[in-house]
């Protein structure tokens, strides 16, 4: 995956944080992405992206797994293997109901929670660059890509006058790899020319 | 901006709710004319009279109760939001309020209607447990009269109607002297929280237990179900959240509620979504059991309403009909996103889900009268003569509830978590 040139800009409030957001957009920067200590109501929007998907992927999983529970026991009860379980009809609806319930919430459930890892790129071993280490701390994170198009300094010079408490180019690995963070400490640390607002 | 903080009846609304009451009085006193209510008893009660006083008195327990309740899930509402300290009603919060007031006036007519059954009406194919020479002779009866038996039935009603009109008067006047007080004062945001933790022991106590087994399950004396009281609070509450959605929406569209937004409506969504499965699971936990064990005592409850052995009873179409409607319907409507936030269908599906309760309760007591009756197939009269009282009483909840929206500004603006509410976003 490609390294590339971010200047990273680090905001320490909401308040200042949004309309930041919206004037790098108007501005014509590349936001790469936003790394925030929690999760802030509205900021999907101000950056302009669009809504999950995740749950149409959910309710995918969740008729599989009705569907599949309903017609195995259907098939297994009357077709392959009928008993008499006292006295109850073959296809005795009401007693499938529970399972179908179960198999419904659990490929609802891991479907989703696979899908969202896929989506995030999460897994076991799989590391990515961290822009702040503060960020999971008290900083929200807002690295802007240096291309051909754009010069540092003035990127550096918009998001101080936006009211970042932090600012600094830094080369980062955009993807994943897989490593150890504790082996990759050189590029887990290279941070740059730290300018203090 | 200013806002519209008083409301006024708008015509259209006040003529609608006299129109309602109209055809339910006029249903009431065609009941009165040729049903006979205070006709029945031993001797003459078979017949074509003694089923009019039973099919006058089921038809005004089933309205009276289920308008009662839904009114006092209003009241739930603000109880329970409340005592999570939750901030995201407090906008809106004006309505369930004067919805809840209904049960000034439907409090007392359900007592009255009640207890003019149990000590008036000579009638007792709906509570068979009152006529006393039956319970002698009935093990089960007397082994519950201790329970089941005219004077504690009058002196519980009373007394769990009292408390909630008590508790909700009470909150209402604590909520209008936060108007009038100062913002700073956070007394009586305090005060309303231990008002209304008093008031859900209460509720608890009541609506959640031992109410409607007295008012409904004891219909069917002899059968019994651990899961009535809370199945009888789901439908109520499911109900109660839905006409509260329908009366916001309703001053949305005249441009009342300016600080009410789509993420509010998103949320009361939720609840008419959640509250509607949480209906089915107990709906289904009820309904399995039963199925699964089958004792004649207990089938019977089911056998009276879908017939046994593949013969159909006379209740099956409406059973089947509740299901779908009750839980199908806002499974598979409300469960995106974007129709929780359309008004369009938000107000389809509280018409559906109020109307699918009423048939449900409409279920729930009829099929055992009748069956003491030796009525063997369910009348559409009777139905229909359900319907013309049901609107009697939602033309009432109408104009009450306008009324009580005139008595106060509609945003309780110096409430605390007011600033949370307008903000709020799902």
């Amino acid at each position: 995956m490609p390294v590339k040139k971010f200047v990273v800009g680090c905001f320490d409030d909401e308040k200042t944080l949004f309309p930041a957001v919206k004037n790098t957009r108007k501005a014509g920067y590349k936001i790469h992405d936003l790394y925030t200590p929690f999760p802030i109501h509205g900021l999907d929007k101000a950056m302009g992206l669009r809504d999950t998907s995740l749950h149409t992927a959910g309710f995918i999983y969740a008729i599989t797994g009705t569907t599949t529970a309903l017609t195995f026991m259907s098939w297994v009860f009357t077709k392959d293997w009928p008993l008499n379980i006292g006295g109850k009809p073959h296809l005795p609806l009401p007693a499938f109901i529970p399972i179908v319930f179960e198999l419904t919430v659990l490929c609802a459930a891991v479907g989703m929670v696979l899908t969202f890892c896929y989506l995030c790129q999460l897994a076991p071993f799989v590391k990515k660059d961290h822009f702040h280490l503060r960020a999971t701390d008290d900083l929200m994170v807002m690295p802007i890509e240096i291309t051909d198009k754009t010069n540092a300094d003035e990127v550096k010079a918009f998001l101080q006058n936006a009211g970042a408490v932090e600012v600094f180019e830094k080369e980062a690995e955009t993807g994943w790899w897989i490593g150890r963070y504790d082996r990759d400490r050189k590029v887990f640390e290279k941070e740059e020319k730290t300018v203090i607002a | 901006m200013v806002l519209k903080e008083q409301f006024e009846i708008p015509g259209g609304l006040k003529k609608w709710s006299y129109a309602l009451m109209a055809v339910g009085v006029l249903t009431l006193i065609l009941g009165v004319v040729y049903l006979h209510p205070f006709s029945g008893g031993h001797g003459e009660a078979h017949g074509a009279e003694a089923y009019g006083a039973t099919k006058f008195w089921m038809a005004l327990m089933h309205n009276s109760i289920f308008w009662l309740l839904v009114t006092a899930a209003s009241f739930f509402f603000i109880s329970a939001t409340t005592l999570a300290q939750g901030g995201w009603q407090v906008a809106f919060r004006r309505v369930p309020e004067a919805i809840s007031g209904s049960i000034n006036i439907l409090g007392p007519i359900t007592l009255v209607i009640l207890l003019g059954y149990v000590w008036l009406s000579p009638d007792h194919h709906i509570y068979h447990w009152k006529d006393v020479e039956h319970v002698k002779h009935d093990a089960k009866l007397t082994w519950k009269a201790g329970f089941l038996n005219p004077t504690f039935y009058t002196v519980l009603s009373i007394a769990a109607v009292g408390l909630w009109i008590w508790f909700r008067n009470w909150y209402r006047k604590n909520s209008i002297a936060e108007d009038l007080a100062g913002k700073a004062d956070h007394s009586f945001y305090w005060k309303s929280l231990a008002i209304s933790a008093a008031f859900l022991v209460t509720y608890g106590l009541t609506v959640m237990s031992t109410l409607p087994w007295m008012w409904l399950m004891s219909i069917d004396a002899h059968w019994f179900s651990t899961m009535y009281s809370w199945y009888t609070f789901a439908s109520s509450w499911v109900s109660g959240i839905s006409l509260m959605m329908l009366f916001v929406v309703f001053l949305k569209n005249k441009g009342y509620l300016e600080l009410v937004s789509e993420e509010h409506i998103h949320d009361i969504g939720k609840f008419m979504f959640a509250f509607s499965v949480f209906w089915t699971y107990l709906w289904f936990s009820q309904y399995m059991l039963i199925w699964y064990s089958n004792q004649p005592e207990e089938t019977e409850y089911f056998i009276d309403r879908i017939g046994a052995g593949g013969h159909g009873g006379p209740f099956k179409a409406i059973f089947l009909l509740n299901l779908i409607i009750n839980f199908l319907a806002p499974l598979l409507i409300l469960m995106r996103r974007g129709s929780k936030r359309n008004y369009t269908v938000v107000t389809l599906m509280a018409v559906i889900i109020i109307f699918g309760h009423w048939l449900d309760f409409y279920q729930m007591i009829t099929p055992g009268p009748l069956k003491e009756l030796g009525q063997e197939s369910n009348s559409l009269s009777h139905f229909l003569y359900s319907l013309g009282i049901s609107a009697g009483f939602l033309g009432l909840v109408i104009f009450l509830t306008a009324k009580y929206l005139t008595k106060a500004s509609l945003l309780p603006k110096n409430h605390p978590l007011i600033k949370e509410s307008i903000i709020h976003h799902t």
